[in-house]
């Protein structure tokens, strides 16, 4: 039996990476898209920031827009470490976050117009 | 020098896949994905258990839950994510992000254990996100016709039955848009005479 007063680590590092905060300074939704900015560019090539910080930058650099659902996974960090790192990027300026468009307001013509691209572009694949 | 042009803003959406263990879900997604899917994790801890029995484990419980996910490049300012819901439908705090903001949901169905799918009908319904029914047929074999699981789980006769098999990419494809188009004609009805 498994002694369950003991970390199995799992748990623990990840959460050590945001210093203990589980609460991101900003609410990022999983499919929310993270590109690297020119400040962030110029960030990891001077070596600054702690090594997550610098391979999300790499990771979305270059015009490649990854979605907080990828970088959690290609990073084997949990969603919400995450989360916590790329809400404290986007407050350093490091990466831009942009939010998916919003569907609730069925009368939107922005959500219409969104969901008439997705139809058009599944019937291209 | 970004890749990106500088007009329009790069944005995404997502269609959440669900239905029981061993349904296909991943499958899906893997078809028609232009990435290798990929699984996320989530951590709860017992704060946030709700259902959960934890009366027979003292002490502090997390527990684990993961989602794989495909991702579809519809143009190149906007990306289609396809998420699978975890196996168990237990886990609903994660079903609640996985919803928010979602274009609808495909509920796969395994005709043999139909039974699987009532729980995430059930979670759409009451959120009400748009869902449509995918008849997986696993050996090219479909056990009922989409009558019989129309009235066997007792879904609105607007809602489309479709079958499918998760592992062609040109099926899969139908799936996604059968749904779009079902949610677009919602949309547009309401917009036109309000509820």
């Amino acid at each position: 039996m498994p002694e369950r007063d003991e970390p199995t680590g799992a748990l623990v590092r990840p959460y050590a990476v945001t210093r203990g905060r589980t609460r991101p300074k900003l609410e990022i939704a999983l499919e929310a898209l993270v590109e690297t900015t020119v400040r962030g560019r110029s960030g990891i090539r001077g070596g600054q920031g702690g090594s997550e910080h610098q391979y999300i930058a790499a990771m979305c650099d270059g015009g490649r827009v990854q979605s907080l659902a990828e970088i959690a996974a290609r990073m084997q960090l949990p969603l919400g470490v995450a989360r916590v790192i790329v809400a404290d990027m986007a407050s350093d300026g490091l990466v831009a976050v942009y939010e998916p468009t919003s569907l609730d307001d069925e009368t939107d013509a922005v959500g219409t117009e969104l969901l008439e691209r997705v139809l058009s572009g599944l019937r291209r694949l | 020098m970004s890749h990106r042009p500088a007009a329009g803003r790069v944005t995404s959406a997502k269609i959440v896949i669900a239905g029981g263990f061993g349904v296909g879900k991943t499958t899906l997604v893997g078809s028609v994905s232009e990435i290798t899917p990929l699984t996320t994790e989530a951590i709860m801890t017992s704060a946030g258990v709700g259902v959960d029995d934890n009366r027979q484990v003292p002490g502090k419980m997390t527990t684990t839950v993961a989602m794989d996910f495909g991702r579809i490049s519809i143009d190149r300012d906007l990306i289609l994510y396809l998420f699978g819901t975890p196996g168990q439908t237990r886990f609903w705090f994660m079903w609640d992000e996985l919803v928010r903001g979602a274009i609808g949901a495909v509920v796969m169905v395994d005709t043999r254990r139909l039974a699987d799918c009532f729980a995430a009908i059930d979670f759409f319904e009451h959120r009400r996100l748009p869902y449509l029914v995918a008849i997986n047929c696993f050996d090219g074999m479909q056990y009922h016709n989409a009558q019989d699981v129309r009235d066997a789980l007792a879904i609105s006769s607007d809602v489309p039955v479709v079958s499918c098999d998760a592992r062609n990419r040109e099926s899969t494809k139908n799936v996604l848009i059968s749904l779009v188009e079902y949610v677009l004609t919602m949309r547009r009805t309401r917009a036109v005479a309000p509820a």
